[in-house]
């Protein structure tokens, strides 16, 4: 079986005009959207109270809710959560009560009206934590960029290094767009997956690159836009395969991984389908843009002869 | 040209049953267990205690799956949390306070796997259930509570000396002395300077009154930190240990937070009632004028109490100092012998008391005690060898550094405890973990089968060799996790998906490439050789720009990211292992002896 039989390179290069504006217009609406509603923060960030509380029968809501007015609690965020079974309370650190000792008062309340109450899961963020965590994430993904652009630096050249970092950074900002767009729960697991994502869709550019460089050597009368071009068909049937048995996996955590894992896998598919399209028709571009000439290589070729034994 | 010499394929077949051997114990699952735990310095795990935990069990017809002793403790399977739970209450009553009785889950794997160390993988609390809190400590309040008890004590100095000065205060941390005129000042200065070393002065003119201002200096802040935040460690393991946890985690995170991790625990109002407790220290007289044997009541006006060794000590009611009054205690050494000894600051009202108190008592013995729900415990029983002015005091005789060091910290912890707050709690009930890793391994499992379908009908043999080489990835993944025990946390099951997902891309890459030099005319021979050597190159670049990603998560991360963080950095090692040694082993194994290979299945 062979879903790629292409012979004749696909000029890429030559749309770079088109693909540079859709890239910008993503780039641009995801920039807005983060701008104008916000990211919807977990409480890990935010601080605050989150129970999940199982019921043995189906829970009535309305109840709940009156129950936690009773309580003095009037903004609470009370949904089902999976089944009718289970329900998520959120409170968050605007209320008065405060405190660690609030999720055991909730749950007495709840058990006086249902002894069968099972708490499940009690999440509990100070103010402290939740700034602390925003500050590391910042640096985390400030630190993996300036690593993975100093590598590809050390490996290829600057302006690979440069080229892949835009690219991915364009990933990681769309993807944030969209949980800005629907107001997904943005949590650490999500962060996590973002610089997940920043590692993992970096491999794209990379192999691409890798292709550029050996077509330089190889090519040597080529132009390079048709290097480039030719490097992408090349590894095109690669690189659809790859993502394609990727995201089965992902798609099996998004599905059936629980309520924790699947913003986490909804982030890693969104990064996914981006960190295609950007290897291919923005860091390639962006190259072009830089100006990548055979003498790039020729120079650092050298070097590599001279070392080796 | 392609063969491996022999030693490779030994390589390869080594670590495959090494993989195989420490993924094993996984297999085998947990029994509720029951932990027996001595808590006295003088008690220890021994074959007499396995014998009397066996007895007691025996008497109450338990049967237990099994017992084992291990440096620190006697474990015991059941079959049935039932079981478990009686065997717990019957062997707490029958052991009585020296020893914690704590449940527990207990692999089932047999002795051999154990006595290798091969060890099922340690489970984060979000997949065995338990509680974690994060703590954070007042260090305001402590900085602000020390200098507190120095502008006190810098006012009886003073007065000692008759050095006149019109009025000590303190604002924050800046202890502000007013003086009449500069030359007092300048002796008071010199004064002052001389007691507390780790205090800075700097004289200070505004209009026409004369100051002397005293902060701390840098170091003694620190100082001052680190000992309430391992005073705060010693207070939190002790109590930990009254609430019966196996395998409980405390540990410092950062300048000023501790996270304390309890597996198991779902009563958190209890646990919260119990970590934030206060002790509290009190200085009495030991009653040696009266016989008492064990069991027999206290005569009228004593209490008595147990010391650290065990032994009952017949205590005076009344209390000569409180805790409140101690500033400080450290260990160190008697300047005159050079024995090990406990230095201990009192503050000024505590300095006119003990003064007072030690005068009238020369010869006898003081205990110092420490409660903590309403429980008491000698720390120290010295004798007190002659009248103490001046507020310091020396603890010394019949004990080594170490015992110098847990006195100085449990009286900390009972005087002078800063204030800690619980600033995050994660709470998951058993049932939640155990759908936890249902849902993980499910989801690793369809992804994996859905995999290998495609890269079987879409690469033939080698998509067969590629799945192959995936699974030992996973397995040397799980052996790799168990042999370290590092925690596994449900993010940390979604990484193990996630890099098997990401490994096969190695594969993917080796295969397209394969398929490229074939339909450039190369021989299948060179094909294969070709493909490998081009595309590790470009797997080794892929991969270390993931490890990047990987260790600034792990850097940065906390709690379960930082298990997912784990998992990335060792699955990334493991397929690099698997994706290219074993696949190209199977791969030379399949195709490599044949000289005149005329076509391979590639698809």
């Amino acid at each position: 079986m062979e879903f790629f039989k292409i012979n004749r390179n696909i000029p890429f290069m030559s749309y770079g005009r088109y693909t540079t504006t859709i890239s910008l217009v993503t780039f641009i609406l995801a920039v807005f959207f983060i701008a104008t509603k916000g990211l919807n923060f977990g409480v890990d960030f935010t601080g605050g109270t989150v129970m999940e509380v199982h019921y043995s029968q189906t829970a009535d809501l309305n109840k709940v809710r009156g129950q936690l007015t009773d309580m003095g609690l009037h903004d609470v965020l009370v949904q089902n959560f999976g089944s009718s079974h289970d329900v998520l309370l959120q409170v968050s650190l605007k209320q008065n009560v405060v405190g660690a000792k609030l999720s055991e008062q909730i749950l007495d309340k709840l058990r006086q009206q249902d002894a069968s109450v099972e708490m499940r899961r009690v999440e509990f963020v100070g103010p402290q934590v939740g700034k602390d965590l925003v500050e590391n994430g910042a640096l985390a993904l400030l630190l993996v960029s300036i690593g993975i652009a100093c590598y590809l630096w050390v490996r290829f050249e600057w302006k690979f290094g440069l080229a892949a970092i835009i690219a991915n950074l364009h990933d990681v900002i769309i993807i944030i767009g969209f949980f800005a767009f629907f107001q997904w729960d943005f949590s650490l697991t999500v962060l996590a997956a973002l610089l997940a994502v920043l590692g993992y869709s970096v491999n794209e550019s990379v192999v691409v690159f890798d292709r550029i460089r050996e077509n330089f050597r190889k090519m040597r009368k080529t132009e390079v836009a048709e290097i480039i071009d030719n490097a992408i068909t090349r590894t095109m049937s690669r690189t659809i395969i790859t993502h394609l048995c990727t995201q089965m996996m992902v798609t099996a955590m998004l599905f059936l991984g629980g309520e924790t894992l699947h913003y986490f896998a909804l982030a890693l598919t969104i990064g996914i389908l981006f960190s295609i399209y950007s290897s291919v028709l923005v860091a390639s571009p962006l190259l072009m843009l830089m100006g990548v000439s055979r003498e790039d290589f020729i120079k650092t070729e050298k070097v590599a002869e001279e070392v080796l034994p | 040209m392609n063969r491996y010499p022999l030693w490779k394929y030994l390589l390869v077949l080594v670590v495959f049953i090494l993989g195989l051997v420490y993924t094993l114990p996984n297999f085998y699952g947990e029994s509720p267990a029951v932990q027996v735990l001595p808590l006295r310095a003088n008690l220890k795990a021994d074959n007499a205690l396995l014998q009397r935990v066996d007895d007691a069990l025996k008497a109450a017809n338990l049967n237990a799956e099994g017992a084992a002793l291990d440096p620190t403790s006697v474990k015991v399977r059941f079959n049935s949390a039932d079981s478990q739970l009686k065997a717990k209450d019957i062997l707490q009553a029958k052991l009585g306070d020296d020893y914690m009785v704590a449940l527990n889950l207990q692999s089932r794997s047999p002795q051999w796997l154990t006595a290798m160390n091969a060890r099922p993988m340690y489970l984060g609390l979000d997949l065995r259930g338990g509680v974690h809190f994060l703590l954070q400590i007042d260090m305001k309040g402590a900085l602000d509570k020390a200098m507190e008890a120095a502008s006190g004590d810098m006012r009886s100095i003073l007065r000692d000396q008759n050095i006149a000065y019109s009025g000590v205060s303190r604002d924050g941390r800046v202890v502000t002395v007013k003086f009449r005129d500069a030359e007092t000042r300048s002796k008071g200065a010199v004064e002052l300077k001389q007691r507390f070393g780790g205090l800075a002065f700097n004289d200070k003119n505004e209009g026409n009154e004369i100051l002397l201002l005293a902060t701390l200096k840098p170091e003694e802040e620190k100082r001052i930190q680190e000992s309430a935040v391992q005073q705060n460690l010693v207070t939190l393991r002790n109590r930990v240990n009254e609430l019966g946890v196996a395998e409980p985690i405390i540990q410092q995170q950062g300048v000023d937070r501790i996270v304390v991790q309890l597996p198991g625990v779902l009563d958190t109002a209890h646990a919260k009632d119990i970590l934030g407790r206060t002790a509290t220290l009190e200085v009495r007289l030991v009653d040696d004028e009266h016989k008492f044997t064990e069991g027999s009541a206290a005569p009228f006006g004593t209490e008595m109490f147990k010391d650290r060794d065990g032994t009952m000590l017949l205590v005076k009611k009344s209390v000569l100092l409180t805790g409140e009054r101690i500033n400080d205690a450290q260990p160190g050494f008697d300047s005159r012998s050079n024995e090990p000894a406990v230095h201990i600051n009192l503050d000024s009202a505590g300095t006119r008391k003990f003064k007072e108190a030690t005068r009238e008592n020369v010869g006898k013995r003081m205990a110092i005690v420490l409660f903590e729900k309403g429980k008491g415990e000698v720390v120290t029983a010295p004798v007190i060898r002659e009248e103490i002015g001046g507020g310091r005091v020396q603890i010394s005789g019949q004990m080594n550094t170490k015992e110098a060091n847990d006195i100085s910290l449990l009286l900390r912890a009972g005087a002078l405890a800063a204030p800690m707050e619980i600033i995050e709690e994660r709470t998951v009930g058993p049932s939640l973990g155990a759908d936890n890793i249902v849902r993980g391994f499910r989801s690793t499992q369809i992804g994996f089968v859905a995999i290998a379908i495609f890269m079987i009908a879409y690469y033939l043999m080698f998509g067969v060799v590629s799945v192959l080489a995936l699974g030992a990835n996973l397995l040397l993944l799980v052996a790799l996790l168990s042999m370290l025990q590092a925690t596994l946390t449900l993010p940390g099951m979604a990484g193990i998906a996630l890099t098997l997902g990401m490994a096969i891309d190695a594969n993917v890459l080796i295969n397209e490439r394969i398929r490229e030099e074939l339909r450039n005319g190369n021989t299948p021979q060179a094909s294969i050789h070709a493909g490998y050597e081009h595309a590790f190159r470009t797997i080794l670049d892929s991969n270390i720009t993931t490890l990047i990603a990987g260790i600034a998560l792990f850097m940065f991360g906390s709690g379960a990211v930082r298990g997912f963080a784990v998992v990335l950095c060792l699955g990334i090692l493991t397929s690099m292992f698997s994706a290219v040694l074993i696949s190209r082993a199977l791969v030379n194994l399949i195709y490599g002896r044949k000289l005149r290979l005329t076509n391979i299945s590639i698809g």
